[in-house]
């Protein structure tokens, strides 16, 4: 296993007003180059732990430590650049009156040099299919292309790991495609690390590690594999099984051999015709 | 209470250089009692069709007939009250609309506001509370001390508290978790054969349109693609899959296990428990390959 990038121990935290704790003692580790999906049920403290992550909020308790930095007041300046984050709702996070200006706000931020943001800005708009784009205002997009405006953004600025919280959850079924197509294709040229906050399982099925919080605790770490496995465990945490797996275990109970619980359908369609036509 | 569309254009911005054609001759029935949803692409002329549904546009061109009603562009609309308290929208992300100190006045106001009594409109804010399943308790509470998930229920009880006929439903789950969206989509369920209200559900969630509706409305581009029941819309799915949108997940299971086998089950499934007995069937049914 690669080195951890982010770590985060024993973190408490509470909401000004609120009795119940959002996060209690969460430990966890982020590695390098993973896509680690975090899944949860509305209020399990997914969101929080996304804020804590970029210092929009810090820690009653405990601590987090990212990449060399410790995250708190002093460094978060630093640990920001480390950290990009892509929010739920498309229309709250375009700043720039144009998709170019967009992009290039954060770098100006950064006081980043007039021609390398040029070539920043028209670099990181055709990482994400948005280069045609250039001139157009926010309103002419559509939510799948400003959330990948709010990617290049991101991008921009070359983070080493990228925060999704329920970025696609607002999209239509292309918009959610496009979106997860650019991220795994900039993961894979850039090293990235994605943490994706979902409530799509479909998506975190893909992923190459997955966290369950429940009301505040970390209560599961594992593959997906592992994770849905848990079955009916997860349905009582509010969640949901991915539709392979379910299916997978009716044909099962109906007496068709079919060995697991498939995470993919070609998978699971292969091993029912392998199984058919070896009758 | 009937609902008919009957070719209806909406231009926003019409005669003017900002001009846009959002829907062209979409002409679809809505008869009382009917579970209707409505599904396509973002910009497909969904939400257009939905601000049709109670006047708050009024289309460019054909009619929409509310009731008794019938709105044009021609006529001088007056009194629209009345459609707008008969037929309830619940937006996307509702929760966003509360703005009373407590739950029980953010759900009086609307009813209040068609001149119902204060104590008739308490009546009915606690009888909605308990619709949404929630407690009575909450309704002292202020709407911004409840969770997302709460307060989105809050927000749909301010609708039913107005008792309407028909509801319409705008991505009611959407941010939700999975239990949140199938309790939802469950208690709307409910409520439309309790109630025997008409119910317009527009989503992009092929499931929900394929496990609770009567009649699909398939939009593309500002027309209607298709229309039927779910049946019809999804025994050939491969025109959606041309125009990018989803197949429900049964559906699309359906179609793989078709194409390995080479051949064609029994029906077309809408649900999981369909789907896996016709697959029982072609394993011991020894059904030709």
């Amino acid at each position: 296993m690669n080195k951890p990038l982010v770590s985060i121990e024993h973190v408490h935290f509470k909401y000004e007003g609120q009795e119940e704790y959002a996060l209690k003692d969460v430990s966890l580790q982020i590695y390098d180059g993973e896509w680690l999906a975090i899944v949860g049920h509305n209020g399990s403290g997914k969101s929080t732990l996304a804020k804590l992550l970029n210092g929009l909020q810090y820690p009653e308790k405990g601590r987090i430590q990212i990449g060399e930095l410790e995250l708190t007041e002093d460094t978060v300046w630093e640990t920001r650049k480390l950290i990009g984050m892509v929010f739920q709702n498309p229309d709250n996070q375009f700043v720039g009156t144009t998709v170019q200006d967009d992009v290039a706000f954060g770098l100006e931020n950064n006081g980043i040099l007039r021609e390398e943001m040029v070539e920043r800005v028209e670099n990181s708009l055709k990482q994400v299919q948005m280069e045609a784009f250039l001139q157009q205002e926010p309103h002419q997009l559509s939510g799948g292309q400003k959330q990948r405006v709010a990617i290049a953004s991101v991008i921009a600025l070359r983070p080493q790991i990228i925060v999704l919280d329920e970025a696609t959850s607002m999209l239509d079924p292309r918009g959610r495609e496009e979106v997860l197509n650019v991220i795994r294709e900039l993961k894979e040229d850039h090293d990235m690390t994605v943490i994706s906050i979902t409530h799509d399982l479909e998506e975190a099925a893909k992923a190459d590690r997955m966290i369950v919080l429940n009301r505040g605790q970390l209560y599961r770490e594992g593959t997906p594999e592992e994770i849905f496995q848990l079955d009916e465990e997860l349905v009582k945490l509010g969640l949901d099984i991915p539709f392979p797996v379910k299916i997978s275990k009716m044909l099962r109970e109906k007496g068709i051999p079919v060995s697991k619980s498939y995470l993919s359908e070609e998978a699971l369609v292969a091993q029912l015709w392998t199984s058919h036509s070896g009758k | 209470m009937d609902i008919s569309l009957r070719q209806v254009e909406y231009r926003y911005q019409a005669n003017s250089p900002f001009e846009r054609l959002a829907i062209e001759n979409v002409s679809i029935d809505i008869p009382s009692g009917t579970y209707l949803a409505i599904i396509g692409h973002t910009g497909s002329g969904k939400s257009t069709i939905l601000q049709h549904l109670n006047a708050i546009l009024k289309p460019t061109k054909g009619k929409v007939v509310i009731g008794e009603r019938e709105v044009t562009n021609a006529k001088k609309q007056k009194n629209l009250k009345e459609i707008r308290k008969r037929v309830g929208i619940v937006f996307q992300f509702p929760e966003h609309q509360l703005f009373e100190e407590t739950v029980e006045k953010d759900i009086c106001f609307g009813p209040m506001n068609f001149g119902v009594t204060e104590e008739a409109a308490k009546r009915r804010a606690r009888e909605a509370i308990r619709q949404v399943g929630l407690s009575e308790e909450i309704l002292q509470k202020s709407p911004f001390d409840l969770s997302g998930g709460q307060m989105r229920r809050v927000a749909i009880a301010g609708v039913l508290a107005m008792e309407p006929d028909v509801i319409v439903l705008d991505e009611p789950t959407a941010g939700l978790d999975p239990r949140g969206r199938k309790e939802i989509m469950e208690m709307f369920y409910q409520l439309h054969k309790k109630r025997n209200l008409s119910t317009v559900l527009v989503t992009h969630s092929m499931e929900d349109a394929s496990l609770y509706a009567d009649q699909i409305v398939i939009m593309h581009r500002g027309q209607v693609y298709k229309k039927g029941t779910p049946q019809e819309i999804f025994h050939s799915p491969e025109g959606l899959l041309e125009l990018g949108l989803d197949v429900p997940e049964v559906v699309r299971f359906q179609q793989k296990v078709e194409k390995a086998f080479q051949t064609k089950l029994g029906k077309t499934c809408l649900t999981i428990e369909e789907l896996t007995g016709e697959i029982e069937k072609l394993f011991k049914g020894g059904q030709p390959l």
